[in-house]
């Protein structure tokens, strides 16, 4: 079952294209590992297939409320503690088991700490562990690994392949090994061409 | 053919600079000769001198209020259609519009001074004005204050929608608060003859005038809009390369 | 939505100053005004309805530029846009926690500030009623300038530029339904003004509130 069919996708980040004529397919059970230099357009074009930003050219198909979706910020309150996070956004994404998704992160001892004490690897998993209450079938995530140890690296990857083996899918912006039988997809040809950057949304290309 | 080739910028561009001359010319004779005609007009038996301001003061507010409702339309039209022409244009027309209000309600002090003894009145026309102002510089301040052009289109034309229901509400409100010493419509077709021929034409005169002379500063600033962003494009084409 | 009215809420006792530094800088306003105006009744008396509806406007205002910001920062605002819930209904349900911690305790406290600026006993229905009808609006409409405003430099300065020009009419009808109940007068049609802006304001702003958070998310 195809979760997630992007095609012939551009995207423009501050009014310029970044990248264009991107097409890829995820299926359940796999995942797919963006690659590229900084710049060329990881988190534009996650934000797009996240519903964030329209697209400017090409198709993005999947189901409704089909994304769980996890970047830099992580969307926790310092004021609440980590059960409280978790359990909000549990509630507000209808799902899951709050305690089995602290536990898989190695919170279970933090649990009722608010999350302002925590340490910035701690947040990141706290971050992480919401993919797990959200029961979303496709994950996207960028950059997951930021400040995490190698052994969270290691507990995160798990985590993950746990995802795929129940007939998820994740679409991961990552320079890190994290050890998945996932497929690469390196953005680095799909770079906007010169000729093509400078027309965002149909305004110039009427000069041209 | 149809009006949304106009949307096109090059063809904005090539129509806009052809009758831009013309519009101006227009502008120019119809303002100055509705202006002198205006002046040399007998004194009114009860106003003196002082009613010949209206010629400046009339026109000058019925844009102000006529530029706002152009900025709605094309809002809307930029909401709906995405042309970045019209989102532009509503730009370009908000400081001519926001210093029409500006020049109405000076006039107005300036004629209220010897009419009604005072500089200021929270009147409700004056007190629409004023508010229609904060609009116009809210509008405005929304404009320069977002980076992404089109992110700043849209939350514009929304605030522009918004403002649009909120000016109205207010000027009704404020007939509730006071009820004024301003004269009613000098205009007004229904209630017969409010203002005498001699007065009459000199002001549409002057009416035509400052249309053109928004029309003609409209179409500049927009020009000047539309050359920016390809300015903007060009250079962000050369960074790239 | 009860999830994130209960958090919001959480957040603003937890966080300190949610319930208590909008009422603080309103006694403040209502204790400066008789310095500047002078302590007479016959002075202060007339202008108290003003004052007392001015007051919880700027006091509202206050807090405005918290209802998205905060989550704007922290991404919460980016995965509320990805949840099930849909974006109007978070910006309706945050008006409303900005409501319970703003405006509810303007409106309990009103009364008594209302005895520093000599408004008469008679006058105490008409205020409750006003800010009752009226407060709601004045949430809803700030949270379309905060939504309009957020994540711009210098956005808690547009914000007030952009938002109290809406909160004309509202203040009209307001401040005339307070005098009217303190000269004995009708008050049902201000009244109904202020109860029709308030229930047209939550039927529509939370659309066009919406639409603009979704232009700056992107």
């Amino acid at each position: 079952m195809t979760l997630l069919a992007v095609q012939d996708l551009a995207v423009a980040r501050g009014g310029l294209r970044t990248v264009e004529g991107v097409s890829f397919a995820l299926d359940a059970g796999q995942a797919l590992i963006l690659r590229g230099p900084n710049g060329i357009g990881k988190t534009t074009l996650l934000r797009a297939v996240a519903g964030l930003q329209p697209p400017v050219a090409g198709r993005i198909e999947m189901a409704d409320d089909a994304v769980a979706y996890a970047a830099h910020a992580d969307g926790l309150k310092g004021a609440l503690t980590v059960t409280e996070n978790l359990a909000f956004w549990a509630q507000i994404f209808g799902g899951g088991d709050v305690a089995g998704a602290i536990a898989a992160m190695d919170l279970t001892g933090l649990a009722h700490r608010p999350a302002a004490a925590l340490s910035a690897g701690q947040k990141r998993r706290l971050g992480l562990a919401r993919l797990m209450v959200a029961r979303r079938p496709l994950w996207v995530l960028d950059e997951p690994t930021v400040s995490l140890d190698a052994a969270s690296v290691a507990r995160f990857a798990a985590m993950v392949r746990g995802h795929l083996a129940q007939g998820g899918a994740a679409l991961i912006a990552t320079h890190i090994d994290l050890g998945l039988d996932a497929g690469v997809l390196d953005l680095t040809p799909y770079r906007a061409r010169a000729d093509s950057t400078a027309r965002p949304a149909g305004f110039n290309e009427a000069f041209a | 053919m149809s009006i949304w080739e106009y949307a096109n910028p090059v063809k904005f561009m090539r129509t806009s600079g052809a009758i831009l001359p013309w519009v101006v010319a227009g502008a120019a004779v119809c303002t100055v000769t509705g202006l002198t005609w205006g002046f040399l007009t007998p004194e009114d038996y009860r106003q003196g001198s002082t009613v010949k301001i209206v010629f400046l003061h009339v026109p000058a507010a019925m844009m102000a209020i006529n530029i706002w409702v152009m900025m709605l339309v094309a809002s809307l039209i930029w909401l709906i259609r995405r042309h970045h022409v019209s989102a532009l244009a509503a730009k370009a027309a908000a400081p001519i519009g926001a210093v029409m209000t500006v020049i109405g309600l000076i006039t107005g002090a300036v004629w209220g001074q010897p009419m009604w003894g005072t500089w200021w009145e929270w009147d409700p026309r004056l007190t629409s004005f004023l508010i229609l102002l904060l609009f116009y510089i809210g509008y405005m301040a929304l404009w320069s204050a977002v980076e992404d052009p089109d992110s700043a289109a849209d939350l514009t034309g929304v605030l522009c929608l918004v403002g649009s229901v909120f000016a109205l509400l207010s000027r009704y409100a404020v007939f509730f608060w006071n009820q004024g010493l301003h004269q009613g419509a000098s205009l007004s077709v229904q209630s017969g003859e409010r203002m005498s021929a001699v007065y009459r034409y000199p002001l549409y005169l002057t009416m035509l005038g400052f249309g053109l002379l928004f029309l003609s500063l409209l179409l500049i600033r927009t020009r000047t809009e539309i050359r920016k962003r390809r300015l903007a494009a060009l250079q962000a084409r050369e960074m790239r390369t | 939505m009860i999830a994130l009215l209960r958090r919001d809420l959480r957040l603003a006792i937890r966080a300190g100053g949610g319930f208590g530094l909008g009422v603080a800088f309103f006694l403040i306003l209502c204790a400066l005004v008789p310095f500047g105006v002078g302590p007479d009744t016959a002075a202060l008396q007339p202008i108290a309805p003003g004052i007392l509806w001015l007051g919880a406007l700027l006091a509202c205002l206050l807090s405005l530029d918290r209802i998205f910001a905060l989550d704007h920062e922290d991404g919460s605002l980016d995965l509320l846009a990805t949840s099930p819930l849909p974006l109007e209904g978070a910006v309706a349900i945050k008006a409303l926690a900005h409501w319970i911690t703003t405006g509810l305790p303007l409106i309990v406290a009103a009364p008594l500030f209302g005895i520093l600026l000599h408004l008469p006993g008679a006058a105490v229905p008409a205020l409750l009623a006003s800010l009752l009808l009226g407060t709601p609006a004045l949430s809803m409409l700030g949270a379309f300038g905060a939504a309009v405003t957020v994540g711009l430099r210098r956005g808690g300065l547009l914000l007030s530029l952009l938002v109290l020009p809406l909160y004309i009419p509202t203040l009209i009808f307001g401040t005339e339904m307070i005098r009217r109940g303190q000269e004995g007068g009708d008050t049902g049609t201000p009244l109904l003004f202020l109860a029709g802006i308030t229930a047209g304001v939550l039927a529509v702003i939370p659309f066009a509130a919406a639409a603009a958070l979704r232009v700056n998310l992107r």
